[in-house]
């Protein structure tokens, strides 16, 4: 088992993976950049403002992880970044909960950033889950945004 | 036997998260589903957008099964 990748249904605690990640890297890691990701209460559809009660994530157990290991492979490859760890959160979301966590340590602060950037703007693309939103305006699958997809082909150029 | 998934809104287009039949390639499954889901249906699961996996690896051309194989439908993703 990768434990670089975990995908459950219950909430998660920076804190504590934190601390796993200080203690994992002891004094080799100059930098830890976390970016823990919310659910928002402002509806996707048609950026009409409705407000969102529920947000569901939907996976395909071991596909899912495999296509989010693959993400932080590349990562690893691209950047000096020995210390990687996402959480991503499955089920029923409500508003302002933690949907996803990506923790990067580095000997030095750029790597590390660059990393969770990089990491964040391909889970948008290419991670392998699906998102239902409801809210006053109805219920709707979404997609990626065509802001994700930029973002993520600038990386193939860099 | 194969199992064949269907995932997110491909679910709610299908009526059913997951079916077993015997084939022996994709192109046996795609033809069952035609036959059994009806043309409107299966043109929404062969749209371009949507992947197809075989034992969770993407596939793009046909490919041999074994029983017990895992086909899935995969509508366009987002995670993060």
């Amino acid at each position: 088992m990768d434990s670089r990748v975990v995908i459950q249904q219950q909430d998660f605690s920076v804190a504590q993976i934190y601390d796993d990640m200080r203690s994992a890297s002891g004094s080799d890691a100059g930098a830890i950049v976390t970016f823990v990701g919310l659910v928002r209460d402002r509806n996707a559809i048609a950026g009409d403002g409705s407000a969102v009660s529920t947000l569901t994530l939907e996976h395909y157990p071991g596909m899912t992880e495999k296509s989010i290991a693959s993400i932080v492979d590349e990562a690893q490859q691209r950047w000096p970044v020995p210390w990687v760890k996402v959480v991503h959160r499955v089920g029923e979301l409500q508003p302002s909960e933690q949907i996803v966590l990506v923790m990067v340590g580095s000997a030095h602060r750029d790597a590390a950033f660059a990393a969770a950037e990089f990491i964040m703007d391909y889970l948008k693309t290419k991670a392998v889950l699906w998102k239902r939103e409801l809210s006053d305006a109805g219920e709707v699958w979404l997609e990626s945004t065509a802001q994700d997809a930029t973002r993520a082909e600038n990386w193939q150029q860099n | 036997m194969v199992t064949i998934r269907f995932f997110a809104q491909l679910r709610d287009v299908v009526g059913t998260d997951s079916l077993q039949f015997a084939a022996d390639d994709l192109e046996q499954v795609y033809a069952h589903l035609r036959r059994t889901l009806g043309s409107e249906t299966y043109t929404q699961l062969r749209a371009e957008n949507v992947r197809v996996a075989v034992n969770q690896d993407i596939v793009s051309a046909n490919h041999r099964l074994l029983g017990g194989d895992e086909v899935a439908f995969l509508p366009p993703v987002t995670g993060g």
